[in-house]
C-alpha cells in the first residue's frame, strides 16, 4: 500500500479510479490472454495451496495466487507467506507426507 | 503479396467510436501535405464515413465494388482531394458487398493502389469478425488506436493478439481523447498504464479536442489548413513519426496539473 492509498483509506476516500481501472484491466486481460476460465483458475489455486501446505504452514489469509501480465506475457505468481516449516516432514519423505494428520489441513 | 516500397497500414481498434476514421482522414491529409502520395481505403463497408470526414461524399461516382467487379478502372473510382492532390480516397461500396467480399479481394485492391501510392491507409471496421479479417489481409503494418478507458484498452488487446497472429508488423499505438487534467488527478489511465498493458510503442497522443468535432462538421480535417489546435498538432506529429522523423512526444503532465497529483507527489516524498 502506498502512502497515498493509506491516506485515502484513512479519510474514507475511494482510491483514484485510474488505479482501480489498471488493476481491473490487468486481471481481465490476464484471463483474456490465457484463456483460463475462473473456475479452472480457482481449482489450480486450491491445488497449489494444498501442495505447498504439505511442506510449510502458510498464511492463507495473506497469501494469494494470481496471474500477472506485463509486456504481453502472463505469469502465474504465488505469494504465500510462510508461518513456519512443518516440523515432522523429513526431506526424503516429503512427498509422502500427505497421509499424516498434519499434512493436508492447513486451516487446522 | 503486395508491391514493394508501398506501406500498407491498417488503422484499427476493436471497439467502435474511438477515433479510427478521424485518424485515417487527418493522417491521410497530413501525409499528403508532407509530400507522400497517399491513398485512404475505406474498409468499413457496413458503416462507411471516411468520405464524409474528408468532405468528399458528393464526388463519389464509383467505389471499390465496381473496381472489384471490373465494371470500372481504379482511376475512375479514386476520388482525388481538390486541395491536397496527393491524397485520394477509394470509397467503400454498398454494405451488401459484405456478403461476398473475401480477404483476397482486399489484397487485390491493395496491390492496385500500391502501383501509384507510397502509403495506403486502411480504415478498419470495428469488431474482430469478417470485416476485420478482410481489412487485415490488405495490411502489412498497423496502428492500433485506443482511448484511456478499460473497455477500449481491453478490445485493443484482443486486436493486437489477432494482428500478431496475422503476422502484421510493426504495430504502433495511438492514444486518443487524452484529458491531461483527469490523468493528473489519476482519474484516467495514464499513458504509461496503457503502453505498459498493451506493450506497444507509442506513435502518438491525441488530446480530447473540440476542434475535432468542428472539423468533422465541415468535412475539413484539422490537418488540412494548418490549424494549431492540440489534436491538429498531434496528427501532424504522428505523420512525421510514421515517416521516421524523431519528434518528441507531448507530456500530458505538462498540459494540465491537478491538485490530487500535486498531493500525490508530496505524499510520496521520502522522509528519511
Ligand atoms: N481527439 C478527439 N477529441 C474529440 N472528439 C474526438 C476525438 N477523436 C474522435 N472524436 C470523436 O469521436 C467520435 C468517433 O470517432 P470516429 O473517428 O468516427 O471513430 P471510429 O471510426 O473508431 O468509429 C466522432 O464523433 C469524433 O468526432
Ligand atoms: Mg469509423
Amino acid at each position: 500500500m502506498t502512502l497515498r492509498d493509506f491516506i485515502d483509506k484513512l479519510l474514507g476516500r475511494q482510491p483514484a479510479s485510474a488505479n482501480v481501472a489498471r488493476e481491473r484491466l490487468q486481471l481481465v486481460l490476464a484471463h483474456d490472454r490465457s484463456d483460463l476460465n475462473p473456475e479452472l483458475l480457482e481449482q489450480m489455486r486450491r491445488e497449489i495451496l494444498e501442495v505447498v501446505s504439505r511442506y510449510v504452514e502458510i498464511d492463507l489469509e495473506e497469501g494469494d495466487v494470481s496471474l500477472e501480465t506485463g509486456d504481453r506475457v502472463t505469469a502465474l505468481v504465488a505469494n504465500l507467506p510462510i508461518k513456519r516449516a512443518r516440523p515432522l516432514v523429513e526431506p526424503g519423505s516429503a512427498a509422502g507426507g500427505v497421509s499424516r494428520s498434519h499434512g493436508l489441513n492447513p486451516g487446522a | 503479396m503486395t508491391a514493394p516500397g508501398t506501406r500498407y497500414i491498417l488503422i484499427c481498434s476493436g471497439k467502435g467510436g474511438v477515433g479510427k476514421t478521424t485518424l485515417t482522414a487527418n493522417l491521410g491529409i497530413a501525409l499528403a501535405r508532407q509530400g507522400v502520395r497517399t491513398a485512404v481505403l475505406d474498409a468499413d463497408f457496413g458503416l462507411r464515413n471516411l468520405d464524409l470526414l474528408l468532405g468528399l461524399e458528393n464526388r463519389i461516382v464509383f467505389t471499390a465494388q465496381e473496381v472489384l467487379s471490373g465494371s470500372c478502372r481504379l482511376e475512375q473510382a479514386l476520388v482525388k482531394h481538390k486541395q491536397e492532390p496527393n491524397l485520394a480516397l477509394l470509397p467503400a461500396g454498398n454494405p451488401r458487398m459484405l456478403e461476398w467480399l473475401q480477404p483476397e479481394d482486399m489484397q487485390r485492391i491493395a496491390t492496385m493502389l500500391g502501383e501509384q501510392f507510397d502509403v495506403v491507409l486502411i480504415d478498419c471496421p470495428a469488431g474482430i469478425e469478417d470485416g476485420f479479417k478482410n481489412a487485415v489481409a490488405a495490411a502489412q503494418e498497423a496502428i492500433v488506436i485506443t482511448t484511456p478507458e478499460v473497455s477500449a484498452v481491453r478490445d485493443a488487446d484482443r486486436v493486437i493478439g489477432l494482428l500478431n497472429s496475422h503476422g502484421v508488423k510493426p504495430i504502433q499505438l495511438v492514444l486518443n481523447r487524452v484529458r491531461p487534467k483527469m490523468m493528473a488527478n489519476q482519474e484516467m489511465l495514464s499513458v504509461a498504464d496503457v503502453t505498459d498493458i498493451l506493450a506497444l510503442p507509442l506513435l502518438g497522443l491525441v488530446m480530447e479536442d473540440e476542434q475535432v468535432i468542428v472539423s468533422t462538421n465541415r468535412g475539413e480535417p484539422l490537418t488540412l489548413n494548418g490549424a494549431k489546435s492540440p489534436a491538429a498538432l498531434a496528427y501532424n506529429n504522428i505523420a512525421r513519426r510514421l515517416r521516421g522523423e524523431d519528434v518528441p512526444l507531448m507530456d500530458p503532465a505538462k498540459a494540465g496539473r491537478g491538485l490530487r497529483a500535486k498531493l500525490g507527489r508530496l505524499m510520496t516524498t521520502k522522509i528519511f
